[in-house]
């Protein structure tokens, strides 16, 4: 998806949004995450692949502090967003969190009308000081979410009535709403038929144009059509992370090489 | 997708590290819904709390009780004049005429202590029991032989004196009391002080038959508590073989369709009846119409049956349900008939669980006051302990919350000692059987 | 025969019938219990199943048929002009029951020989006293219909009885003669006798019917003759409770209704908002050992039996209430004349309903899919957020149907009512007057003294009716929202 070399050169360019230094995480005994560095730049989409239990998800959950909500979990070394230690005392989860969104596995929609579900993270965060302002933000989010088209005649519709491909681009879309910097995503489209997929990955490829996009995935293939870069994990560790052409044509660790041509995972 | 290049409004940058104005209304808002939650626990727990302080500090004191101790000159000149010890002749003493025995008893002691009162001797035996006298002619009636000895006694205070040395009467409050005067409760004190009057351990409230409502301090909760063993009997012996059996059919043989829909439904409905209707059920069926006897624990352990019901079928259903399919397969594999599956090998799993849910129903049963105030259980004294199980079963009793019922109606704060001590005694069986089941159930909990 | 001894007989010839069954099976067999189609119990279950199970059913049915036949014979029989004025046939009826139950008391106590019971005259003896000397206390003097009367339907009742003991004997020994007679190597015994199982859970299932058709018609037949007595618009639409027994009783539900309303919803609002929050906080935010340790001790509170709470409200929370806000209390405001108030009946009624409410809505919170909270954490959220504006819209349907299942409580609670709610039939609004409830009413006039053919005590079936209907209906809604709600989560 980027094959203008001009394009490939402007990446190297972008600094640094998020920048995780020796993380590890442990659940109660277990060493889920080891010494994990990463930095993931700004309008780039970074794809985390890996064999299922890697630990590609824990890591993202970290990002956004989102394992808080695990009591035995416990994080430790850096993770700088714009340069800040989101781990630092002073912050507070809930704003970090409003910077950096996150998208889920299942399409989760709440169980209320398409309109108030897009309209949930402006109303919690104070983003729109008018109905007008309101309104304006979810037609921008569904149109940035690509769904526009298909629900503006049924705004008030509940979101749980769409198809599973319109509910993940509508979660996508609330993601948005809240106008983060950075865009987690888990698994986005292991809940989707194939058509949905496609749908959804090109979004993602929109998406990148303003926002620092993590993307876990456990297909390849999804991983070099959407990412500019990426991290393969194994087993808990970091094995490789670079441009996504390199690793996929030509990967540095024998762990990656087998990976990729199939003989583990 | 057409706007995506165009710049959207982007909010200014701000640092994490800084808590803003509106996160921290947020978060205020948080601690706020967190502090809710924790007043609305602690507003439970301190009601339990308060529940049972009142229950102890009110109902302990049926615990203790007041006696007397006399010795009774069991005068021939009064009780038998003629002389020759003959039963018949005897009998025709009334209670009244041993009420002279009891005034001759105090005043030798009044004596025999050294103490002075200006009460008369009639004042000073009103500090009894009213049963006191009656006592004393059931123990000569026993054996005339016993005409003309000195014998000690211990007597029931009566519920004044018992009220004043546990500190529910005073001076003040008896200022419009006829039962007492304030010198006889110096005449109490003169006595406590001597030794004459105590408190003690007082089995018979345990043990004991309920009293006229004269007489609180000879009240206990015993018979009532046979009329609850009894029903309580009934009820295992209805509920759980019926209950099993139906929950049997419906986890593992009903088929689905409308009929096993309706019945459920209708289990459901009849663990929500109101429990009074269950009593108007049982005065309407098992009193009116197929006359069993009144205030009999058969006809209440009949209706508490059917109330019990729904709750073991659902907990049975439940513990069937554990019970995964790879048991009954493996049976069935091995060539065992459906019925023989489920009762050598469900059935046995699942029994723990049963039994807990038996507990719990059983335990829900024993508390269950307002069906047994229909079919008659109130109202009257059943002065004696049931003597077989068809007795048991048939002759008019009380139960244990029926009986605390009828005190508290009584009222009279003599009385209300009594229900609370009733209370403390059901809570103690009731927390007996729930334990058991939580032991029960912690035992044999099983994860398949 | 006493029934007892049925019984007891039914119960010897099945165990008979169980070792016979099993030898004669294994004899057959020439005691190789291989060859036998079945196992050799099988066999001797058979037999004891088919003597007792039909003739326990006849037994049971009989049971229930007999009086209702009988008393529609004797009413029969008896002639209008017994029937005096200011009573009906089933005031006549009651007495004539009591006579016969008196006379038959007599005879088992050994006051009156079966001869002399039979030859008994209205005339020449006076029935009254006699029966008064085995101490069966009449109302009235015995009249010759009635004397006639009652001895028809001890006469009926002792055919009826001996004619039962016949019939269920008879079952019985065919039963066990035909199962006994089949039995051979190569009939299939377990077959039968698991159908016979089958029938015999099906009947235990069945009972759960039974049970409510008994409810319903109980007191539908008792509200009928109320409603033969007394005028329905009064009871559905008067405004006034005052039952006496001069016979102009004006008996209407409606201020019973009120009261009974206005208790539930003191309730429910003591316990909806702290149960809810309880369970909220369990739920969401309540650390393990803070949960284990506090959730059971709030299902303390639901196991503790009503009368306690009853108790409670009369001796302690109600003098209590009076004690700030009746004459000369704490407030000295003078609100409040008695301990017994709608305010205490329903503060105390909902604290019993606290952890009703919060285990249910407990279930339903958790019932709310992880899923839906971390989207809502991952937009920002806090857990407050989360908890007001998705997991509780979300198990909103689940928290009304328990709201629904606790207000249907409420209404159906006696003890606490009776003891702490008074007795005064008004359509009062102070809640610190005391008010009346339907289940008070009930209580109040099937415990009194009151003959049964009365309005009023009939109207005490048609309040229970009344009170049914209103349940029913809550709890069928409940069940169904929350059957609904927990399908969608499944």
């Amino acid at each position: 998806m980027y094959d203008s070399p001009a394009l490939e050169a402007a990446l190297d360019q972008k600094e640094n949004k998020i920048a995780a230094k020796d993380v590890q995480v442990f659940y109660g005994d277990t060493h889920a995450i080891k010494d994990v560095s990463v930095d993931i730049p700004e309008k780039t989409v970074t794809a985390f692949i890996g064999p299922s239990g890697c630990g590609k998800s824990t890591f993202l959950r970290c990002l956004n502090r989102m394992n808080d909500t695990i009591d035995i979990c416990r994080v430790k070394g850096d993770i700088l967003l714009d340069g800040e230690d989101i781990y630092d005392k002073r912050v507070d989860p809930v704003q970090l969190r409003a910077k950096v969104g996150m998208v889920f596995q299942k399409p989760n929609p709440f169980p209320k009308s398409i309109y108030d579900n897009i309209a949930y993270g402006p109303r919690i965060h104070g983003l729109a000081k008018t109905k007008a302002d309101l309104d304006e933000i979810v037609e921008k989010s569904l149109r940035r979410g690509a769904i526009w088209d298909e629900v503006k005649d049924r705004l008030h519709a509940p979101g749980t009535g769409l198809s599973g491909g319109q509910q993940q681009r509508l979660c996508i879309a609330r993601a948005v709403a809240t106008q983060p910097e950075v865009l987690l995503m888990d698994e986005p489209c292991s809940a989707l038929d194939p058509i949905a997929t496609a749908q959804v990955e090109e979004l993602i490829d929109e998406l990148r144009h303003k926002f620092a996009v993590v993307i876990v995935t456990h297909s390849m293939q999804q991983a070099a059509r959407v990412s500019q870069k990426t991290a393969f994990f194994h087993l808990g560790n970091l094995v490789e992370f670079g441009d996504t052409g390199q690793i996929f044509t030509n990967p540095v660790d024998p762990r990656t090489e087998s990976y990729i041509t199939g003989r583990i995972g | 997708m057409t706007d995506i290049s165009q710049t959207p409004s982007t909010p200014p940058k701000t640092s994490i590290h800084k808590t803003d104005a509106r996160t921290k209304r947020r978060n205020a808002a948080e601690r706020r819904f967190k502090a809710y939650g924790i007043a609305a626990i602690t507003a439970g727990l301190l009601v339990l709390v308060v529940l049972v302080g009142t229950i102890l500090n009110n109902g302990l004191g049926a615990f203790q009780q007041t006696f007397v101790s006399l010795n009774v000159e069991l005068s021939e000149a009064k009780l038998d004049k003629k002389g020759n010890r003959n039963l018949e002749d005897v009998k025709k003493v009334s209670t009244f005429g041993y009420a002279p025995l009891l005034k001759t008893a105090f005043e030798t002691k009044i004596e025999e202590l050294g103490l002075e009162t200006e009460l008369k001797s009639k004042d000073m035996a009103a500090i009894l029991s009213k049963s006191a006298a009656a006592e004393l002619r059931d123990f000569v009636l026993d054996d005339v032989s016993r005409i003309g000895t000195t014998v000690e006694f211990t007597f029931l205070a009566n519920s004044r004196v018992d009220g004043y040395l546990k500190g529910r009467v005073t001076r003040e409050s008896i200022a419009n009391d006829k039962k007492i005067s304030a010198a006889q409760l110096d005449f109490v004190d003169q006595m406590v002080a001597a030794g004459v009057v105590e408190k003690r351990f007082n089995a018979d409230f345990i043990f004991g038959a309920d009293a006229s409502d004269q007489r609180p301090e000879a009240a206990g909760i015993g018979v009532s508590m046979m009329g609850s063993f009894f029903m309580m009997l009934v009820v295992l012996a209805l509920a759980l073989p019926i209950g099993v059996a139906a929950s049997i059919y419906l986890e593992e043989f009903a088929p689905k369709n409308w009929i096993t829909d309706l019945i459920e439904v209708n289990i459901s409905n009849l663990a929500a009846v109101p429990s009074i209707v269950f009593g108007i059920l049982g005065l309407a069926v098992f009193i009116n119409y197929m006359h069993l006897p009144q205030s009999a624990p058969l006809v209440g352990g009949l209706v508490l049956t059917l109330m019990t019901l729904p709750t073991i079928i659902i907990s049975t259903r439940a513990s069937l349900k554990a019970v995964p399919p790879s048991i009954r397969d493996a049976a069935l594999g091995l060539g065992a008939s459906k019925m023989q599956s489920v009762f050598h090998h469900v059935l046995p799993l699942a029994a723990p669980g049963i039994l807990t849910g038996t507990i719990i129903g059983l335990a829900q049963a024993l508390g269950e006051t307002a069906p047994l105030l229909l079919i008659g259980m109130i109202g009257f004294i059943a002065s004696n302990a049931p003597d077989s199980i068809s007795a048991g079963l048939l002759s008019p009793n009380s139960a244990m919350p029926a009986q605390i019922y009828e005190w508290a109606k009584r009222a009279e704060p003599a009385f209300y000692e009594r229900a609370w001590g009733g209370i403390i005694i059901l809570l103690i069986f009731l927390v007996t059987m729930n334990t058991i089941a939580v032991i029960l159930r912690r035992r044999f909990e099983r994860r398949w | 025969m006493p029934v007892s001894w049925l019984v007891l007989l039914l119960i010897g010839l099945s165990v008979i019938g169980y070792i016979l069954g099993r030898q004669r099976a294994l004899a057959s067999a020439g005691g190789d219990s291989r060859a036998l189609h079945s196992l050799p119990n099988f066999y001797g279950m058979n037999v004891a199943m088919s003597a007792l199970v039909p003739a326990a059913l006849i037994f049971g049915v009989w049971m229930l048929v007999q009086p209702s036949l009988i008393n529609g014979s004797v009413s029969g029989s008896i002639p209008a002009s017994a029937i005096t004025e200011g009573s009906s046939l089933d005031l006549v009826m009651s007495d004539v029951k009591r006579v016969a139950e008196g006379i038959d008391f007599a005879v088992t106590s050994g006051a009156m020989s079966a001869a002399d019971a039979k030859s008994l005259d209205a005339a020449t003896t006076d029935v009254r006293t006699v029966l008064a000397e085995v101490g069966v206390a009449l109302g009235s003097d015995v009249r010759p219909e009635i004397l006639q009367a009652a001895q028809d339907y001890r006469a009926m009742t002792a055919t009826g009885t001996t004619g039962m003991t016949i019939i269920v004997l008879l079952a019985a020994v065919a039963g066990f003669a035909i199962s006994y007679s089949k039995t051979n190597l190569h009939y299939r015994a377990r077959n039968v006798v698991e159908r016979g199982i089958l029938a015999l859970l099906i009947g235990a299932a069945s009972l759960a019917i039974l049970t409510t058709v008994g409810i319903v018609f109980s007191m539908l037949f008792e509200t009928v003759n109320f409603f033969g007595l007394h005028d329905w618009k009064d009871f559905f639409f008067g405004t006034v409770w005052a039952p006496n027994f001069r016979g102009d009783s004006e008996l209407a539900i409606l201020p019973l209704l009120w009261g009974t309303l206005y208790i539930s919803v003191v309730a429910l609002l003591v316990a909806v908002p702290i149960g809810l929050f309880a369970a909220i906080y369990l739920s969401e935010y309540a650390s393990k050992p803070v949960r284990g340790f506090a959730k059971p001790l709030l299902e303390i509170l639901a196991g503790i039996p009503t009368i306690v709470y009853g108790l409670f409200a009369l001796v302690t929370f109600g003098p209590f209430l009076l004690s700030m806000f009746g004459e000369g209390g704490s407030f000295g405001v003078n609100w409040m004349s008695d301990a017994r108030s709608v305010a205490t009946a329903g503060i105390v009624m909902g604290i019993m309903l606290i952890p009703f409410v919060s285990s249910l809505s407990d279930d339903i919170i958790n019932a709310v899919p992880q899923a839906m909270r971390d989207g809502s954490y991952g937009l920002g959220a806090t857990k407050s957020e989360t908890i007001r504006q998705v997991v509780l819209p979300a198990a909103l349907p689940g928290i009304v149907g328990a709201i629904l299942l606790a207000a249907s409580r409420a209404i159906g609670e006696t003890m606490i009512v009776v003891l702490g709610a008074g007795a005064i039939a008004r359509l009062a609004v102070n809640p610190l007057e005391a008010l009346t409830t339907i289940t008070t009413r009930i209580v109040s006039q099937l415990t009194g003294d009151g003959d049964f053919a009365s309005p009023e005590t009939l109207v005490a079936f048609a309040l229970g009716l009344t009170l049914f209907v209103l349940t029913l209906g809550l709890n069928v809604l409940a069940l169904y929202i929350v059957r609904k709600y927990r399908e969608q989560y499944e």
